[in-house]
């Protein structure tokens, strides 16, 4: 229940700084993608303010093993840089150009975003669904090349 | 319009501080992508009471905040081709590399993650060049 509730609180938190930050508008994160167009500078400093806690969470995460709710501090699990890494990030930014959305702003603009929104969600969702047959797909084929 | 960035940086030390509060109380980091995903293909159903909270917070808080403002619109294209074909992008590319925009841009470049730095150069390689192709060349969004 307590895991629960500052789970809530967080993801509260961060719907309110997505919207507070102009990110659930896709303009402005197509105008920080478009280099070409009529720049938009916005999501630098959004990823700027949101590091600077982070960092410092980082920090204090350090000089402990486990959360204040017990749970052991989640650190570097995983140091690989390979190929699914770089091939899901490329699409994935495609993806977030085409439309100006990526997952916590989808999430946050539901209750607004009208059906749009909801599609794009659902979309979203279907490809999540769809990725653990498409890595099965993607290792034979760079195993057979 | 001059104001933007303020609003950027007062927002993203929010969502710093969500990213902060679920690390060190909930001893997890903070990717939407994950949290989602995870509930979708099944691997994170044995969290799913902390996961399912943390969404229901994501998607119920904004809208209350809505009439602050005179207008909130995202804006979102009306083409349903490319709102789905970016979608399944997203779902598809975020599963594959792990990891998002708040996963390995915020949590991973704040604690250095050579993973971080990676997946965030070449999603902002993606969009940059998604943009060129389909708005510059194409015309389509």
């Amino acid at each position: 229940m307590q895991r629960a509730f500052f789970s809530f609180l967080a993801g509260a938190l961060f719907g309110a700084g997505l919207l507070v930050s102009g990110m659930v508008d896709t303009t402005k994160v197509q105008g920080w993608l478009d280099v070409f167009g009529d720049w938009d500078p916005t999501l630098a400093f959004v990823m700027g303010g949101a590091i600077i806690p982070m960092a410092v969470a980082w920090r204090i995460a350090k000089r402990r093993e486990t959360a204040v709710l017990g749970t052991p501090i989640p650190f570097r699990t995983e140091m690989r840089v390979d190929r699914d890494l770089v091939l899901g990030s490329l699409l994935f930014g495609a993806g977030w150009g085409l439309a100006g959305l990526c997952p916590g702003p989808a999430l946050a603009s539901l209750g607004f975003g009208g059906s749009g929104g909801l599609i794009f969600l659902l979309a979203m969702m279907a490809g999540m669904f769809a990725t653990p047959a498409i890595r099965t797909r993607i290792e034979r084929l760079a195993a057979a090349t | 319009m001059e104001q933007d960035w303020i609003w950027g940086l007062v927002g993203g030390l929010m969502i710093g501080s969500a990213g902060a509060l679920y690390l060190l109380v909930n001893g997890r980091v903070m990717g939407a992508s994950g949290i989602l995903g995870g509930l979708v293909d099944r691997t994170g159903w044995s969290t799913a009471a902390e996961r399912l909270a943390f969404i229901a917070g994501l998607i119920a808080i904004p809208p209350l905040m809505v009439p602050l403002y005179e207008v909130v619109d995202t804006h979102i294209t009306g083409n349903v081709a490319v709102i789905v074909a970016a979608g399944l992008l997203v779902g598809i590319g975020t599963r594959l590399a792990n990891g998002c925009t708040s996963g390995h841009g915020v949590c991973g470049i704040s604690r250095l993650s050579l993973r971080g730095l990676v997946a965030t150069v070449f999603y902002l390689l993606g969009g940059g060049l998604a943009l060129v192709l389909f708005r510059h060349v194409l015309g389509v969004v």
